[in-house]
């Protein structure tokens, strides 16, 4: 192990063995991964499930129930039996203690076998029910949940894109006395936990009456922030200064540099930063829980915590609506993979 | 656009004055967003309030509420001798979680990212799904986790029981002693986060240090010991001090697993009682935003010193990588 890890970390590895190690690192990624998708299919799975399977089958990562057939006007479950070496489907009409049942073919009622049921296979078919959906969609308000969702992450991008595209470009592309220290100051407040400014800020957002609207998740977007104008600056800086003075020379201004010169080349980065921004924004569940106090004001993060609080025992409208809240991440992520992997390598920070 | 005025002016002060224009919303924000609350929060901290009255200055009672009792604590070993012992559970809790679960994400994401840094077929595919529950974190992932460990109706346990033969499968999230461990479980299937940080490390790694290594005849393990894993080091101890104070930070699992729960926020036993929610009920629960602002004044100085650490070790990094360039 220890040698096959070192020959992992070089990269153009040509030695015999360098097939064996690449069965053994698919191997360890093909079971890992297992345990990572497990999870996913659970929630999946679940959200797809009769309730009554939830209880009896729990289990189970497919949504079935078990298969039945007709016996004399009553519906029997369907076992695989083995009698006298021969596989068989009976049906099953009768526990008896001890773990026996009695078991029927069911076009035979008449001859009962009694046989151990742990050592039968019960049949199972299908049992999909995709009403889960439009059930929990019902059950909650969740187009106003999405609504208000959509607004904070896409107003809030907006604004973010606006005033960190602003605020990079003055720190990537003019000299000024105080111009770096102002940037190792935005740098410094990276590492600031929120909570040291976020209980003056709910009062001040109180006074304000703001306190129960979306604004307090909004507003201060428009002020920039350090990740992103960190980000931003420094795909700025990769971009020749050339361009600029030739724009000068045209007779632009600094704004129109700005609009016509740095943004158009820095749509890499604007795409990056604006993807971890829907991330965060999705995501966030602490200043929506903070901030927003009614019902109708919610979040879809607030919205499905408060959800799963009152719907505890309806798991199957639960993981519907986690399903629904996980999807446009999920989606976000596999249309802008590669923009997406390059910013986190860009940065390094976030992610 | 020409203003007569900027006109007059040198080119150097234009530049500067426009330069400064451009930050402007920063430092407006940094004002009303950043240095204003703060200060407001450090007054507070010195006061009673609760909101609805005004705050009333109580000068160090609030730091000698978290403080007193430490020195008759550690004499005789007692919790009860602090003034307020839940402050110094929420630091035990944060601690714990921090001790366990760090090194076991350090060492995975690590281990995922040298994996998955090969020259193979499908790596991409891989790379995603192990990145892929780090982009979904938050309420819903933890809502499917709370089904997924509860002890009665979960899935875990029954896998557990007849797979592996685990004759009493823990009770996870309501069982004191094993709510963090399920807490930390929870942070590995989110693991990609930080390997996808050590992947852009190991890609950053230059190539003609291996070359160099080779030409000295170090075979495949002395690379990656002398190679690889020093060049490593400071995004490992970056991670680990970034992890640290998220780890101060933690709040939304924990809330979303235990607030429907019956013992409530920070159950069962206060065992999940971490740093930040202790500070959110103080704040939010019992409107006492005095001793909120308090600890969010001890956790921004905690903070500071972890901070402080990432800049010392910088150091350390810069000069051990000159001394392995010097080598080759």
């Amino acid at each position: 192990m220890r040698k096959a890890l070192g020959f992992l970390s070089s990269f153009r590895s040509t030695s015999g063995s360098d097939f064996l190690l690449k069965g053994i690192t698919t191997l360890i990624l093909a079971s890992g991964s297992i345990l990572i998708l497990i999870p996913f299919l659970y929630m999946v799975s679940t959200s797809l499930k009769d309730p009554a399977q939830i209880r009896s089958d729990s289990t189970s990562l497919l949504p079935r129930k078990p298969e039945t057939v007709d016996v004399n006007g009553t519906l029997e479950p369907l076992y695989r039996v083995t009698i006298d070496g021969q596989v068989r489907e009976y049906a099953l009409i009768k526990n008896i203690p001890g773990g026996l049942g009695q078991f029927v073919d069911p076009a035979r009622p008449d001859v009962i076998h009694e046989l151990r049921i742990r050592d039968q296979k019960q049949l199972y078919r299908w049992d999909v029910h995709w009403e889960n959906y439009p059930e929990a969609i019902n059950a909650m308000p969740f187009w106003r949940y999405l609504g208000n969702t959509l607004i904070v992450t896409f107003v809030g991008m907006a604004g973010m894109l606006f005033s960190c595209s602003l605020v990079a470009y003055g720190f990537s592309r003019f000299r000024a006395r105080w111009l770096n220290l102002l940037f190792l100051l935005l740098l410094s407040t990276i590492m600031l936990p929120s909570q040291v400014r976020l209980l003056p800020m709910y009062i001040l957002f109180q006074r304000l009456g703001w306190v129960d609207t979306l604004l307090p998740l909004i507003v201060p977007q428009f002020f920039a922030n350090a990740y992103d104008v960190f980000l931003l600056r420094q795909f700025f800086m990769t971009i020749p200064l050339e361009l600029d003075d030739a724009a000068k020379i045209d007779g632009a201004n600094p704004l129109q540099i700005l609009l016509y010169i740095i943004l158009p080349q820095a749509r890499p980065a604007l795409v990056s930063v604006g993807i971890f921004h829907f991330l965060y924004a999705w995501n966030d569940f602490y200043e929506p829980l903070i901030f927003l106090h009614t019902s109708e004001n919610w979040t879809l993060a607030v919205g499905l915590q408060t959800f799963d609080a009152i719907y505890t025992i309806n798991t199957h409208l639960i993981m519907a609506v986690s399903v629904l809240m996980i999807v446009p991440p999920i989606l976000l992520f596999f249309f802008s993979q590669r923009i997406f992997t390059q910013g986190v390598v860009f940065t390094g920070i976030k992610g | 656009m020409s203003f007569p005025s900027l006109q007059k002016m040198s080119l150097a002060r234009r530049e500067a004055l426009a330069g400064y224009a451009f930050v402007v919303p920063w430092i407006i924000g940094f004002l009303i967003f950043t240095i204003g609350p703060m200060l407001a929060s450090l007054y507070f901290s010195f006061t009673k309030y609760n909101i609805v009255d005004p705050p009333q200055w109580i000068g160090l009672a609030n730091y000698e509420k978290a403080f007193s009792g430490i020195w008759d604590a550690i004499r005789t070993g007692d919790p009860r001798q602090f003034k307020d012992p839940l402050f110094w559970k929420s630091l035990q809790v944060t601690i714990y979680y921090a001790s366990i679960a760090l090194p076991l994400n350090l060492a995975l994401s690590f281990f995922l990212a040298v994996l998955l840094n090969q020259k193979m077929r499908g790596i991409n595919i891989w790379r995603t799904i192990y990145f892929l529950p780090s982009i979904i974190a938050g309420v819903a992932v933890t809502i499917l986790w709370v089904r997924i460990l509860n002890p009665r109706v979960g899935v875990l346990n029954p896998f557990l029981k007849d797979v592996l033969g685990v004759q009493n499968p823990p009770g996870w999230l309501s069982d004191p002693e094993w709510a963090v461990p399920a807490l930390v479980l929870m942070g590995l299937w989110s693991v990609g986060g930080s390997m996808i940080i050590y992947l852009a490390g190991l890609q950053g790694v230059p190539t003609d240090l291996y070359d160099a290594a080779k030409v000295d005849g170090a075979n495949a393990w002395q690379r990656f010991w002398n190679v690889t894993f020093p060049m490593m080091t400071p995004v490992l101890f970056y991670n680990l001090v970034l992890g640290m104070i998220a780890t101060f930070q933690y709040f939304t699992q924990v809330y979303v697993a235990t607030s429907n729960s019956l013992g409530g926020l920070g159950s069962p036993q206060h065992s999940t009682l971490f740093y930040n929610v202790y500070l959110y009920q103080n704040a939010f629960r019992y409107f006492d935003m005095g001793y909120a602002s308090t600890l969010a004044w001890i956790l921004f100085i905690i903070v500071l010193i972890l901070t402080a650490l990432i800049f010392r070790s910088s150091d350390a990094w810069v000069y051990y990588e000159g001394q392995l360039k010097g080598r080759g």
